[in-house]
C-alpha cells in the first residue's frame, strides 16, 4: 500500500472528470486516509479541457497547489492526447490511464515518449454494458483505483457501493450498473 | 460529538452557517463564493434553519439589506467575493461605523482586470480600511473554525464590529479536504444567542441609526470606533482559547512555524501558509535555518506579535497575494516592515508579489527568495524594493 | 464608550470621544424637539387670528411642525422651531398668514 499519491486527472467539461476525482476522495476519506480532490478550473464549458487533481496520503496534507509531478495521469477523453500535454510532468515510476479501446501499446507513441506504465481501459464499452449510457467517470474510477494500489479491493467496493446508495438515493436502480462498471473496469484495465 | 468529515471549504462554511442558525441572510450569488448562499439556500428550503434568506439583486443591496436587518436586532451574514466585495465598499463602511456586527465570508478571488475567478488577496486588500476585522483562513478546517468563532468575537461587548472571514477562492473554497466538524449543540451553545442591547425593532426604546455628524463630532466618532479596534486582539485571543478548551484546536493572531532558531523568515496569510510549511521543511532538510510567520488575523494588524516573532531574524520575506502599486510592495509587507521599525527590531527585509489571479507558489520561488535574502545579509543591494514570483521575464 | 443608554441631552460639544454612544446612536425619540432651529430664522410668519377660520391647512404643510394644535384649533406659531420658510403664508386661503416685514 502506497503511503501518498498524487493523480491528475483530464477530461472535458461535462464527462465527470471533476466527479470522478471528488468521489477518488471521497473513497480514500472513507478507508482512513488524508485527501484532497480539486478541479482547475479555466472557461467552464461543455467539451473543454479541464483539469482536476487527487492528493492522498497518510498524513495530513498542507501543500495548497496544483500538481505538477503527478504519480499518475487519468485521460477520460482520448481525443485529449492530441489538444494537450497529458505526460507533462508525470513521473516515469507512475502510469497513464488513458479511455480507449485501443491496446497500451498503440497508445504509447501518441504520448511524447513517456517512458513509463501506459494503462487503457474501454470506458464507453464498459459503461454502456453497465448503465446503459455512457458516464465514463465510473469505469475510470475502477480502473485507477485497481492500478494505484492505494486501498484494499474489497474496502473499496464495500466503500463505493455505500457512496453510491447515498449519491443516488433518489435513483437506486443506478447503483448497481455503477457497481458494475466499477468492477468490470476493476477487473479489464490492461497495460498490455 | 464531533466528527471526520471531507468538505470543500465552501461547504464547510455553510456548514457553520446552518449550525449557527442566522435571523437573516442576504446574499447575491459570484464565483467563488456562490455555492455558500447556494448550500444555505439548501438548508432554508429544508426547514434545517429558520433564517429568513434574502435573494437580493446585487451585492449592494445584500450589504444593505445586511446592515437594516443587524440595526433592526437581527443576526445577520453573507458571503460575496471579488467585484462584490468591491460593490458593496460605501456600504461596508456604514456597517462598521454603526458598530453592526455583521459576519461575512469572503472566498477570496482577484478583482479584474483582466477578469480573472481565482483567488489572490485583491478584494480583501480593497476592504483593509473599512473598519472590518479581517481573518485569513489557510485550510477548509480554518475556514470553518474561524467562522463559528466569528459572531463571539464581532458581537462581544467591547467590540461590536463586523468581521470578515476569509479563505482563498477555489484554492480552499472548491478543494475537498479532510475536516472536523463539531456537533451542531456544542456549536450553538459556543456561538450564543444574539442578544443586542439597542436595536431598531425595540418599541420600548425608540432608536436613531446614523444620523447625520457634522465636523464637531465626526472625529470623536471615529475616535470611538478606532478604541472598539484596539479591543479585538485581545477579544479574538479569548474566543480562541475558550474555542480550544471545547473543540481542541489551538488559534492565535498569527502562527509561527518553525521560527525557533530561524535565521531567515516569509511572512504571508491564506492557503500558501500550508504550501509554505512543506517547503519549510523541505528547505529544513537541506540545512537552510527558514521559518514562517502566517499572519491568521490582518486587521486588526498583529504588530506587537509579527514583530516579536521576527525580532531574531537576520532576514524577512514578506509575500503580498495583492498589489498596492505603490512601487514599493504590497499591503501585508507595509504592515510587517512598519511593525518592524515601530517595534525597533532591526534586520534585511524584501517584498514580494505571488499568486495573483490564482497562480501557485512553488518551490522554485521560495529558493530565488531565499537566494535573495542571503545577498541582503552580506551586503548586496536588491535591484528594486519589490517584485513578483513566478512571472514570465 | 459602550453601548450604555446615555441621553442625548447629556450630549454636547464638551463631550469627549468616549462620551459619545455606540455609532452616535440616539436611544431616545422626538430628539429635535431639543434642537432650536428656530434661530435659523430669517423672515418670521406673523399668525393673524382674527382672519383665521381654523381650517388647519396649515398645521400638515408645515414641515418643521412649529404650528402646535390644541382642541382642534390651531395656535401661534412654535418659534422655536419654525424656519420661516413661508410655506404656511402660501397655504393660507384666508390671508391669516402674513411675514413680517414682507409685503
Amino acid at each position: 500500500m502506497k503511503e501518498s499519491l498524487e493523480i491528475r486527472w483530464h477530461g472535458r467539461g461535462g464527462q465527470g472528470a471533476k466527479t470522478a476525482a471528488l468521489l477518488l476522495a471521497d473513497v480514500a476519506f472513507e478507508t482512513g486516509k488524508h485527501v484532497q480532490g480539486f478541479p482547475e478550473y479555466g472557461p467552464e464549458r461543455m467539451g473543454a479541457p479541464i483539469t482536476a487533481y487527487n492528493r492522498i496520503s497518510d498524513q495530513p496534507i498542507r501543500l495548497h497547489t496544483n500538481i505538477y509531478e503527478p504519480d499518475y495521469v487519468v485521460v477520460v477523453d482520448e481525443t485529449l492526447l492530441e489538444a494537450v500535454d497529458v505526460t507533462a510532468g508525470l513521473k516515469k515510476e507512475g502510469g497513464i490511464l488513458v479511455n480507449t479501446k485501443r491496446s497500451a501499446e498503440e497508445i504509447r507513441p501518441l504520448l511524447h515518449s513517456y517512458e513509463g506504465k501506459v494503462y487503457t481501459v474501454d470506458a464507453r464499452r464498459i459503461s454502456m454494458e453497465s448503465l446503459g449510457k455512457y458516464f465514463p467517470n465510473s469505469p475510470m474510477l475502477g480502473a485507477i483505483v485497481s492500478i494505484c494500489n492505494i486501498m484494499e479491493k474489497e474496502r473499496f467496493f464495500t466503500e463505493m457501493r455505500k457512496l453510491f446508495q447515498h449519491k443516488f438515493a433518489k435513483k437506486p436502480e443506478v447503483v448497481e450498473g455503477n457497481m458494475k462498471a466499477l468492477e468490470m473496469a476493476y477487473m479489464e484495465v490492461s497495460d498490455v | 460529538m464531533s466528527r471526520k468529515d471531507r468538505l470543500s471549504g465552501n461547504e464547510a462554511v455553510a456548514i457553520a452557517m446552518r449550525q449557527i442558525n442566522p435571523d437573516v441572510m442576504p446574499a447575491f450569488p459570484i464565483t467563488p463564493s456562490t455555492e455558500i448562499p447556494q448550500y444555505f439556500s439548501n438548508f432554508v428550503a429544508n426547514g434545517q434553519v429558520d433564517t429568513e434568506f434574502i435573494p437580493v439583486e446585487s451585492e449592494h443591496s445584500a450589504m444593505s439589506a445586511a446592515i437594516g436587518a443587524e440595526a433592526a436586532g437581527a443576526r445577520t451574514l453573507t458571503a460575496t467575493s471579488s467585484c462584490g466585495m468591491a460593490f458593496m465598499w460605501e456600504e461596508l463602511y456604514v456597517a462598521s461605523s454603526n458598530r453592526l456586527p455583521i459576519a461575512m465570508a469572503l472566498v477570496n478571488r482577484a478583482l479584474s482586470g483582466p477578469i480573472n475567478i481565482n483567488a489572490d488577496h485583491s478584494d480583501a486588500m480593497g476592504a483593509r480600511d473599512t473598519g472590518w476585522i479581517q481573518i485569513f483562513s489557510e485550510n477548509n478546517q480554518e475556514a470553518y473554525d474561524n467562522f463559528v468563532m466569528a459572531y463571539p468575537i464581532a458581537e462581544h461587548e467591547d467590540v461590536h464590529l463586523p468581521i470578515m472571514i476569509c479563505q482563498d477562492g477555489f484554492i480552499t473554497s472548491h478543494a475537498v479536504e479532510n475536516i472536523v466538524i463539531e456537533d451542531d449543540d456544542d456549536v450553538k451553545k459556543f456561538v450564543g444567542e444574539y442578544e443586542p442591547k439597542h436595536f431598531l425593532l425595540n418599541a420600548d426604546e425608540p432608536l436613531a441609526v446614523g444620523p447625520y455628524s457634522v465636523t464637531n463630532y465626526y472625529m470623536e466618532a471615529r475616535r470611538a470606533q478606532a478604541e472598539a479596534m484596539a479591543h479585538v486582539p485581545g477579544v479574538v485571543l479569548e474566543v480562541a482559547k475558550k474555542f480550544e478548551s471545547i473543540f481542541g484546536r489551538h488559534y492565535g493572531l498569527i502562527e509561527s512555524y518553525r521560527m525557533e532558531d530561524a535565521d531567515y523568515a516569509f511572512v504571508l496569510m491564506g492557503s500558501a501558509a500550508g504550501t509554505m510549511k512543506e517547503y519549510v521543511d523541505g528547505l529544513r532538510k537541506e540545512g537552510e535555518k527558514v521559518g514562517l510567520v502566517k499572519v491568521r488575523m490582518f486587521r486588526p494588524f498583529p504588530a506587537k506579535e509579527v514583530a516579536q516573532a521576527l525580532s531574531h531574524v537576520k532576514a524577512v520575506a514578506v509575500l503580498d497575494r495583492a498589489e498596492s502599486f505603490n512601487n514599493v510592495g504590497g499591503p501585508l509587507s507595509g504592515e510587517v516592515l512598519r511593525a518592524l521599525f515601530l517595534q525597533k527590531v532591526r534586520c534585511e527585509a524584501a517584498d514580494y508579489v505571488y499568486g495573483l489571479g490564482g497562480r501557485d507558489l512553488l518551490m522554485e520561488h521560495v529558493r530565488s527568495v531565499l537566494e535573495d535574502l542571503k545577498k541582503l545579509c552580506a551586503g548586496e543591494t536588491l535591484p528594486a524594493f519589490y517584485r513578483y514570483l513566478g512571472v514570465r521575464e | 464608550m459602550s453601548d450604555e443608554f446615555r441621553s442625548s441631552k447629556a450630549i454636547n460639544l464638551q463631550s469627549k470621544w468616549d462620551e459619545l454612544t455606540e455609532g452616535l446612536q440616539i436611544y431616545e425619540p422626538a430628539t429635535s424637539v431639543d434642537t432650536i432651529t428656530g434661530e435659523w430664522r430669517t423672515q418670521t410668519p406673523v399668525f393673524l387670528e382674527k382672519d383665521c377660520k381654523q381650517c388647519l391647512l396649515c398645521v400638515p404643510a408645515c414641515p418643521d411642525s412649529a404650528i402646535p394644535v390644541k382642541n382642534q384649533k390651531r395656535l401661534d406659531f412654535d418659534y422655536d422651531h419654525c424656519k420661516g420658510c413661508g410655506i404656511c403664508v402660501k397655504v393660507c386661503p384666508f390671508h391669516a398668514i402674513e411675514m413680517e416685514g414682507v409685503e
